[in-house]
């Protein structure tokens, strides 16, 4: 484990609007981590994309934010977990394009590109956790 | 029967001091209130509860999700739906039914008191209390989804920014409930102006995810089958960055960074020129 954790808050996605809390979380948390603007906007994206993948294919999870501290780097990282049935071909959920609803497929590889650590664990049939780090400049 | 004798003894005490009783209820719950309701009212509104209660408790039951209860629930939920629509409190809500358990206390549980009677007086005013809550909390819930609507109606407006150009100035996310809304709005503008350019202005949303990127997409199509161009103005730095990152293509759609760029490319489009010449000062 990198970094001293300073606050971890759990938050319950199971609704829409449990996606919009996640946001609002995530941007205060960004925020008071001194993200710059386009960072803050590039976390909060991914976090809108994990968030919705939690409540629409998980069937709902939870959201662990974490603030990280390591060698005067401030950074945010997020946990999103659920146990919805898991993801049978990662390789093939990451494809840009390759979607298994109706969005546009670009969710989850989307937000892989929009963090620095982007960490997947999914077991099928048992659930998903996907981790993303953040770092300040 | 036991809840026979028991009721029995209970409208004794309900009717034999029936106004004592009813005029400290309404003291209790008044006060509870804190002036906001007017003693005549919450006197008439106990004064009923407490008939519909007597004449329940004279069928012989004591279960108050009962049918002998039905009246009694019809109106705490009267008396719970206005407290709720008036702002009051859950707790100044239910207050109205545990008053009247304080109030028969000293008479049932003194020294030489019915226990049995109260306690079981006391089990009946639990459930009608809960009931109250219940009512209280769904009619909050109602409160919330026709605010959430009227917002939804109150967000989007239309408006016309030039001869042949509408502007549709986006505020906060959008998911599909909301594109449904901007989508109707909008066409029907196109309609009613004989609008070709509309131009979807995007710097009050905060976040633009896939599906808010999605929504945007399908808005402009609709647009197109119309007749008219869309133009999509507002994109912030951070936004652009996070489209590109995002993999998102906007296609043949133009955007802008600003309304004001939007705005001049609307009006080339529709024929219109701009021109800038002196300052015409004091002139009105």
């Amino acid at each position: 484990m990198s970094g001293a954790s300073r606050t971890s808050e759990v938050l319950e996605i199971t609704t829409t609007a449990g996606v919009v809390q996640a946001r609002q979380q995530v941007r205060a948390l960004a925020q008071q981590c001194r993200l710059s603007l386009v960072d803050q906007t590039k976390l909060i994206t991914a976090a809108s994309e994990l968030a919705r993948n939690t409540l629409v294919h998980g069937g709902g999870g939870t959201m662990t934010a974490l603030l990280l501290e390591e060698r005067g780097r401030r950074g945010v990282r997020l946990a999103f977990a659920d146990r919805g049935p898991g993801i049978a071909d990662v390789d093939l959920a990451l494809t840009d394009g390759w979607t298994s609803g109706t969005g546009m497929g670009l969710g989850l590889s989307g937000s892989k590109r929009l963090v620095d650590d982007f960490v997947l664990d999914t077991t099928p049939g048992a659930g998903t956790t996907v981790t993303i780090t953040k770092w300040g400049r | 029967m036991a809840d026979k004798h028991v009721s029995e003894r209970l409208i004794g005490l309900l009717s034999v001091r029936g106004e004592d009783l009813g005029a400290e209820w309404a003291e209790r719950v008044t006060g509870s209130l804190g002036g906001r309701v007017a003693r005549a009212e919450v006197e008439r509104e106990l004064r009923e509860i407490y008939t519909a209660l007597v004449a329940a408790l004279a069928d012989g039951s004591l279960d108050g999700h009962g049918e002998a209860f039905g009246e009694v629930r019809a109106l705490l939920t009267e008396l719970s739906r206005n407290r709720a629509l008036q702002g009051f409190t859950p707790t100044e809500t239910a207050v109205s039914v545990f008053a009247l358990k304080q109030v028969l206390e000293p008479s049932l549980a003194g020294e030489d008191g019915d226990v049995e009677a109260y306690l079981e007086f006391a089990g009946l005013l639990d459930t009608l209390g809960l009931f109250t809550i219940e009512v209280y909390a769904r009619t909050r819930e109602e409160l919330i989804s026709a605010q959430a609507e009227q917002l939804l109606e109150l967000s989007t407006p239309v408006v016309k920014l030039w001869d042949n150009v509408i502007g549709v100035p986006l505020v906060g996310t959008l998911d599909s409930a909301r594109t449904m809304v901007v989508m109707e709005k909008m066409l029907q503008a196109l309609i009613d102006t004989g609008s070709e350019q509309a131009i979807i202005d995007i710097t009050g949303v905060p976040t633009v995810d896939t599906e808010v990127a999605q929504h945007l997409l399908k808005t402009v199509v609709a647009a197109r089958l119309m007749g008219a161009e869309c133009t999509i103005s507002g994109i912030r730095p951070g936004i652009a960055q996070t489209i590109v990152a995002l993999g998102i293509d906007f296609g043949d759609i133009v955007t802008k960074a600003t309304l004001a760029d939007a705005l001049r490319h609307a009006l080339r489009r529709t024929g219109n020129t701009v021109s800038r010449t002196a300052p015409q000062a004091g002139a009105r």
